[in-house]
């Protein structure tokens, strides 16, 4: 079945279209890249799959389930995690306290006034586990603002992993890293679909982690859907070429 | 135990010992025990206001309006429901919080610099009512005519009226109750979202928190402290008074916090302890007291942006 299905969405900013119809369809256990060049509509269109703002047209079915209307923060309760192209974390907290903000609300006690003892000892597992997960299980009691970027970005992961998402939006997991960042963080993604069967929706900008990761690629330009594909098919799609070289080449 | 904590059990040690030796202590210094109250209640309410400033990351300008609505609260139930110093306690802090809760739902949408000045109309409309229906509340004179009572337990009684220092500990032992309620909430998993939206709203709100209803958890339960230490008020002066909701006094709170230290949760009391005790010493040689007050804000927000705690803590772990 289907994870995400998204029909005819469009968003207008007055007379601005930054995305205009478009459709796609990702599978359970699917990775999709979303490419396209600068201005081409991509975080406009992960922010509304994520419910940061409402579409101006079209809808979006989430397992099934009509959530067009349903607000951000339901949405990560449906099972809908998402990052951010500049990292969003809790800048002063340590990575303990940062992992663990997301675990309690994934555990649905963000309203408890307290935890029981069977409980507590079930979170910091949980927690530990996560911090595993992404390597950084040496770092707990770091500020996260203190970290170097690649390991703010794989706190940020973590957290998104920490609300045991059935799908996964990244936005451009890879921006601003160094070569060894970008290795490793690609490495991690690839653990994280191959061996956690994760559903990844991924915005990337570097070709290499595009073409090593995607099982399909979905190509933007100005707003709309130029086309779509599996990673062989994309490169030899003279419209995909033609966009990223420019109209004249 | 770590050094961490030992430093931590010894900052307890020194801010309940000198609280709970206070009478004793004090007139050393010449210092007497109603100031001691006073600084008290005005702290609890700084902490009050702190809970959601330092810990939510939400500014209020108009919590005035919650104390001076516990402060009415408590003395017209004293005045014409029953002369009972629980009950006056009691019906302050309903008032005020219940009060809060009400304006808080239609706030919590308001962000920044807008819910400050929302807080701030909401005030000044509790203060013009207090101050215009003066059958009720006595007007610009002031509400009187009541006094605390003493606690009845039967076997004994406590007389809270005229004598001082039994009156400082029952301040007392009502301030150790709401700050161990405080500091409850915030260790708990609902506090730590709090401290999550004030980090950063953005990522909370996508880590599935619903951050409107959270800030106005958070609000109400800053406005029941608040109206709670504004009952208390009402029983330190034996008097409730417009001022006590006007947002002029809605400032002070907030710079008892900031000289202080937001991000500490004992600043505010600290800032309090400054704040009353420079107005209590310069109002007596100057009525411009206030000006004193104003240099120091300046300069410590100038070079030590986190507050006076703030800065005794850098010094200690440098």
């Amino acid at each position: 079945m289907s994870v995400l299905e998204v029909s005819n969405l469009s968003k207008r900013f007055g007379s601005l279209v930054a995305v205009r119809d478009i459709s796609l369809t990702v599978e359970n256990g699917e990775l999709r890249a979303v490419i396209g060049p600068n201005g081409a509509g991509k975080t406009t269109f992960f922010n509304l799959l994520s419910g940061f703002f409402a579409p101006s047209a079209g809808s979006i079915a989430f397992d099934g389930r009509d959530i067009t209307g349903v607000p951000a923060h339901r949405r990560v309760g449906l099972g809908m995690a998402r990052t951010f192209q500049i990292t969003e974390i809790f800048p002063e907290l340590t990575v303990f306290e940062n992992i663990r903000i997301a675990t309690e609300v994934a555990a649905d006690y963000r309203l408890r006034p307290w935890l029981n003892r069977a409980e507590a000892a079930d979170l910091r597992r949980r927690i530990e586990e996560t911090l595993a997960l992404v390597a950084l299980s040496g770092k707990t009691d770091r500020l996260v603002g203190e970290l170097a970027h690649g390991d703010q970005r794989a706190a940020e992961i973590a957290m998104a992993l920490a609300l045991k998402p059935r799908l996964l939006l990244l936005d451009e997991p890879t921006a601003g890293m160094g070569d060894q960042e970008t290795y490793e963080i690609t490495q991690l993604i690839r653990r994280l679909h191959k061996d956690g069967k994760l559903t990844i929706v991924l915005i990337e900008h570097d070709m290499r982690v595009v073409f090593h990761l995607a099982d399909r690629i979905t190509v933007l330009d100005q707003g709309s859907f130029l086309a779509e594909g599996t990673p062989r098919e994309i490169a030899a799609n003279e419209a995909v070429q033609s966009a990223y070289l420019g109209k004249a080449a | 135990m770590t050094s961490e904590q030992w430093k931590r059990l010894a900052v307890l040690l020194v801010i309940w010992g000198g609280l709970i030796f206070a009478p004793y202590w004090m007139p050393l210094f010449g210092g007497y025990t109603a100031l001691g109250s006073r600084v008290l209640v005005l702290g609890l309410g700084a902490m009050a206001v702190n809970f959601l400033l330092g810990f939510t990351g939400v500014l209020s300008f108009g919590h005035a309006a919650w104390f001076g609505l516990g402060a009415y609260g408590c003395g017209l139930a004293l005045k014409f429901v029953a002369l009972s110093t629980p009950l006056g306690l009691l019906a302050g802090t309903l008032v005020g919080g219940i009060a809060g809760a009400i304006l808080g739902a239609l706030l919590v949408r308001r962000r920044g610099i807008y819910f400050a000045m929302v807080t701030i109309a909401f005030g000044q409309v509790f203060y013009y009512i207090a101050f215009q229906w003066s059958s009720l509340t006595g007007g610009d004179d002031g509400l009187r005519g009541f006094a605390r009572q003493p606690l009845d337990f039967k076997l004994f009684r406590i007389d809270l009226l005229h004598n001082d220092v039994y009156f400082y500990y029952f301040v007392l032992i009502c301030f150790a109750a709401v700050v161990a309620i405080m500091a409850f909430v915030l260790r708990s998993p609902f506090g730590r979202t709090m401290i999550a939206i004030r980090e950063n709203q953005r990522r909370a709100r996508f880590l599935g928190i619903p951050i409107e209803l959270h800030i106005w958890i958070a609000f109400t339960l800053s406005c029941f402290f608040m109206a709670f230490a504004g009952a208390l008020y009402a029983l330190v002066n034996n008097f409730a008074d417009p001022r006590m909701l006007h947002y002029s006094l809605s400032g002070d709170f907030v710079i008892m916090a900031v000289m202080g230290g937001m991000r500490a949760f004992w600043g505010p009391l600290l800032g309090a302890v400054i704040f009353v005790v420079l107005q209590d010493y310069i109002s007596s040689v100057t009525v411009n007291w206030m000006s004193f007050i104003g240099i120091l804000i300046v300069l410590i927000v100038m070079f030590f942006p986190r507050g006076v705690l703030g800065l005794l803590r850098q010094r200690s772990t440098a």
